[in-house]
């Protein structure tokens, strides 16, 4: 009896004292992604000793119920015991005792920790660098009003990775076309929007997870402590892309972040400087389709066809049937007639790429991308899956309507 | 008593017999058993969608289904567990027990039982009837949006969310007549010299369970009604374009579906001590410290439910006030535990069948209540939320308590109901099977939540494989397991087994151990005697 009280308190000493400690040089089974953020490291030293905690009450439980269940069998005792309450005061500390200890464990020994943590999240002004992440179905998009830049980040893994056979890379489902990149050792706060549903913005390296509410804000914020890349994924069920809108924040020192950011921005006057000259067909076409793969297919699917009664097809001439207020919708628009897609006219096609319709899944993609982005996918769909309407749109044109239009 | 007709005689074969008899019954042992049939009947379909979702899991890829059945089978599988399979059988262990254990002759309301019943079936049959629609090429299948509908998804959805608004709104009405019933029984019809302090602690479970579900039910009816009017009658309770607010959908179930986790654990938590206290053969130990400690419970569930919604956004006090308060459970449920250790401490304890599974729930539900306490911090919760740390958390607290419980009670009472010993040995083999399989299943899916896994995806990435494979492996031995349970309960019904005796369990007590087994139509016409 001395011997196993003996092995028990040396079990908690140690659990208590070094778990916790080691978390810091060593990523056990039991721990979190290894933490960058400070905020990371304080939530991995309270579930690590959370876990000390839950494992000794545990095993010490577990050890009382064996040992009853041994030597407390039948066979070993064969008159049970009568009492249903404890008599002497000494048995009634004793069952006092178990619950004093949980108080001060619940509220002292777990409760303080969690409120510094608690209160350092919530801590959210002073920010050296603001970020603004929308989440829509499926896909981030990510501004830097200070700098001007916008974009949309998609996840990059091949359809056939996920549906067919192709050997999956390392990065499967955690890997984007255009990452966030932050600088490491400021403080990023991070506004979260949502366009349509709630989405979950989540960052395990960062110890980070906020749920982003349509119509409203939210915020959060991290202060990396080393360069590197960091993947995390929507953690809130956002409909049939929900496993597939990754997070992935590429963390640069200061320095090469400037450079980063004198890129992209180099990048981005290209781009508008590319809306002012005259596109060819086959150009915009052929750009299109990049913008249509990384934009459009999520619904539309890459055949053009889309999904019966959910999402119509691009391509003219198919059938499509679904509720009366869609088949509405398209009908004013001019691209639903006698039960099929038709070819509808040019501005009203551009309309609805820029507004989207209101009241369904298809959004403004004004506000998501730019003028030569709408002007090739436009001409693209007007080009391919069976269409052959001939026309093609320049960025100009789109520039204009969307420098008339609020963005 | 002049008041008893004189045509209700304790004679078993005076009971109608055919279809009308299980359609019009108001026969409080009927009705039971119609609850429990149909619970285990929906757990096994429950239970097909899981073996689903972990085949669809094995491997990274989508291989078995697509991302839209998926959504929709991990919904039904939710819905389905927790309402049609979970709470019809507690119910039916209800009706069946709670008449007998108090000495009356029937629940206080028998034709609103039989209503209660009734409205069940309609209601899984709606849930299911769009996936019936989509095969002839109407609507596109049905919930998708996880148990939990969460707004603005639930109001996008199609048509099938229609279907699961009016099966939660039968579910509702079920529950609120079962549960005055229960009410109304157990202050009204209980035997002379059945007081307070000699009430079974299951009736005391069941007392405190059907006052929560009367107190929350009406909140998830009103926001699934509220969801109907948003999708189709122009309003917009859930929607920031008009005035609205997703997070109020979120308020609102929570507010139900905290305390209806206490609705699911409570009554089988009560039964527990039954099994315990037989198997010991040692009266109840702390019998009052648990009948006050399952009053805190209930009292205090209802007001902790934004535990489930730290990264909502809520004020940092509101978030404090909620990890506080949560924590504050943990109190009363390790008293009921210390209590139930009290019970076998000292006894005189052997292992057949009901007590193996009401051991294997002390260690289950221990790990998950355990795990609870962790995912109260609301700090840490940004990285157990929305992850597979949870998923795991909720199937230890769920199958590992009122599942396992309910399987244990279900061998501790189904020679009383049949009249036949169930087999042991296959008893033994459905128990052990089932702990391996479910702790291979679960366990690995706590190591999955911390390596960063979310939950509700139908794909992962390469690194959570191993786990995954582990996980659906077990599932895949848990499922099968479930089918020597299967084969053990009909065998039995159909007469294999020795003949039971009134007490069937030598350390049993209570008045129902005092009928034959199986019971007589018609039982405590007289009130017995209570001393």
């Amino acid at each position: 009896m001395r011997m196993k009280r003996l092995l028990k308190s040396l079990a908690a000493g140690l659990a208590l004292g070094v778990l916790p400690v080691a978390s810091a040089y060593a990523k056990a089974f039991y721990d979190f992604t290894d933490p960058v953020t400070p905020v990371a490291k304080d939530t991995l030293y309270i579930h690590d000793l959370f876990l000390a905690i839950i494992t000794i009450i545990f095993i010490v439980s577990l050890a009382f119920l064996l040992y009853s269940l041994i030597a407390h069998r039948r066979s070993k005792n064969p008159t049970p015991a009568t009492f249903t309450a404890p008599k002497t005061g000494f048995q009634w500390f004793l069952s006092a005792l178990p619950i004093l200890i949980m108080i001060f464990i619940d509220y002292v020994v777990l409760g303080i920790p969690s409120v510094h943590a608690i209160m350092d999240l919530a801590n959210n002004g002073n920010d050296q660098m603001v970020v603004v992440a929308t989440a829509s179905q499926w896909k981030w998009n990510y501004a830097y009003p200070k700098y001007g830049l916008k974009f949309n980040s998609v996840l990059s893994t091949p359809n056939d990775e996920i549906y067919g056979n192709a050997p999956k890379d390392k990065h499967f489902l955690l890997e984007v076309d255009h990452p966030l990149v932050v600088p490491t050792n400021e403080k990023v706060g991070v506004v979260l929007k949502s366009r349509d549903v709630i989405h979950g913005f989540w960052v395990p390296a960062f110890g980070i997870k906020q749920d982003v509410i349509p119509g409203f804000l939210r915020k959060t914020w991290f202060k990396i402590d080393k360069p590197g890349t960091y993947r995390g994924q929507c953690s809130e069920l956002c409909g049939v892309g929900h496993s597939f809108m990754p997070i992935v924040v590429v963390a640069k020192t200061p320095a090469q972040f400037k450079i980063w950011l004198a890129s992209e921005q180099a990048k981005e006057s290209a781009a508008q400087a590319a809306t002012g000259k005259t596109w060819s067909q086959a150009d915009l076409v052929a750009d299109g389709k990049k913008v249509f793969d990384k934009n459009c297919a999520s619904c539309h699917q890459a055949s053009g066809m889309g999904i019966p009664g959910v999402f119509p097809p691009i391509a003219t001439g198919h059938p499509f049937s679904a509720s009366k207020a869609m088949l509405e919708d398209l009908t004013e628009r001019g691209f639903y007639k006698d039960g099929k897609i038709v070819e509808g006219p040019l501005e009203n096609h551009i309309g609805i790429v820029l507004n989207g319709i209101p009241g369904t899944a298809m959004p403004a993609f004004k506000k998501q991308l730019s003028a030569t982005d709408i002007a090739s996918v436009i001409t693209f769909e007007r080009n391919a899956f069976g269409n052959h309407t001939g026309q093609s749109v320049q960025p100009a044109k789109i520039q204009q309507a969307l420098s008339g239009a609020a963005k | 008593m002049s008041t008893i007709d004189a045509h209700v005689m304790v004679d078993e074969h005076q009971h109608p017999r055919g279809i009308t008899r299980w359609l019009y019954t108001t026969n409080h042992k009927d009705i039971g058993i119609l609850y429990i049939g149909f619970g285990l009947l929906m757990f096994l379909v429950g239970g097909l969608l899981a073996m689903l979702i972990r085949a669809e899991l094995l491997q990274p890829g989508m291989k078995v289904l697509s991302p839209e059945l998926y959504n929709q089978v991990i919904s039904v599988h939710g819905l389905v567990m927790v309402f049609a399979a979970l709470m019809p059988v507690s119910a039916g262990m209800a009706n069946y027990l709670i008449p007998m254990m108090i000495g009356a002759p029937d629940m206080a309301l028998p034709r609103l039982n039989n209503w209660s019943f009734w409205l069940l079936p309609p209601a899984a049959i709606l849930l299911v009837i769009p996936w019936v629609l989509q095969l002839f090429g109407v609507g596109h299948g049905t919930l998708d949006t996880g148990w939990t509908m969460y707004a603005p998804l639930s109001i996008q959805a199609g048509m099938g969310m229609d279907f699961a608004i009016f099966t939660v709104l039968l579910l509702f009405l079920s529950s609120t007549l079962a549960s005055i019933n229960i009410i109304v029984t157990v202050l009204k019809l209980r035997a002379p010299g059945m007081t307070w302090n000699k009430l079974p602690i299951f009736v005391w479970s069941w007392l405190n369970t059907a006052l929560l579900l009367i107190v929350v039910f009406p909140a998830l009816a009103a926001a699934a009604i509220m969801l109907l009017a948003d999708r189709h009658f122009g309003t917009h309770f859930f929607s920031a374009s008009g005035g609205g607010d997703p997070v109020l959908w979120v308020h609102m179930f929570w507010f139900f579906g905290h305390p209806e986790v206490y609705i699911l654990l409570l009554p089988t938590a009560g039964i527990l001590v039954h099994i315990l206290s037989t198997f010991a053969r040692k009266p109840v130990y702390g019998y009052k410290a648990q009948v006050y400690s399952m009053a805190s419970i209930t009292l205090i569930s209802v007001i902790v439910w934004a535990h489930h919604m730290y990264t909502s956004g809520l004020p940092t006090a509101a978030n404090i006030y909620f990890m506080f308060s949560t924590m504050a459970i943990s109190i009363p449920v390790g008293i009921i535990f210390f209590c139930w250790f009290g019970t076998i401490w000292k006894g005189s304890i052997t292992f057949e069948t009901p007590m193996l599974f009401a051991l294997g729930y002390i260690v289950l539900f221990g790990i998950g209540g355990l795990t609870g306490l962790i995912l109260s911090d609301a700090a840490a919760d940004q990285q157990y939320h929305g992850a597979y740390f949870v998923i795991a958390h909720f199937h230890y607290t769920l199958f590992g308590g009122p599942i396992m419980g309910v399987i244990a009670a279900s061998y501790y009472y189904l020679p009383k109901l049949c009249g036949r010993m169930y087999s042991e040995r296959l008893g033994k083999w459905h128990f052990w099977l089932t702990m391996i399989g479910f702790n291979l299943t679960f366990f690995p899916q706590f190591l999955l939540g911390v390596d960063g896994m979310p939950r509700r995806v139908a794909d992962y990435a390469v690194q959570f494989q191993p786990l995954n494979m582990t996980s659906s492996i077990g599932a895949f031995i848990l499922g099968a397991a479930q089918l020597i349970f299967l084969y053990n309960v009909i065998r039995t019904l159909r007469g294999a087994g020795k003949p039971a005796t009134a007490q069937v369990w030598e350390g049993a007590e209570g008045l129902e151990f005092t009928l034959p087994s199986p019971p007589p139509y018609h039982t405590f016409s007289t009130p017995p005697a209570v001393e």
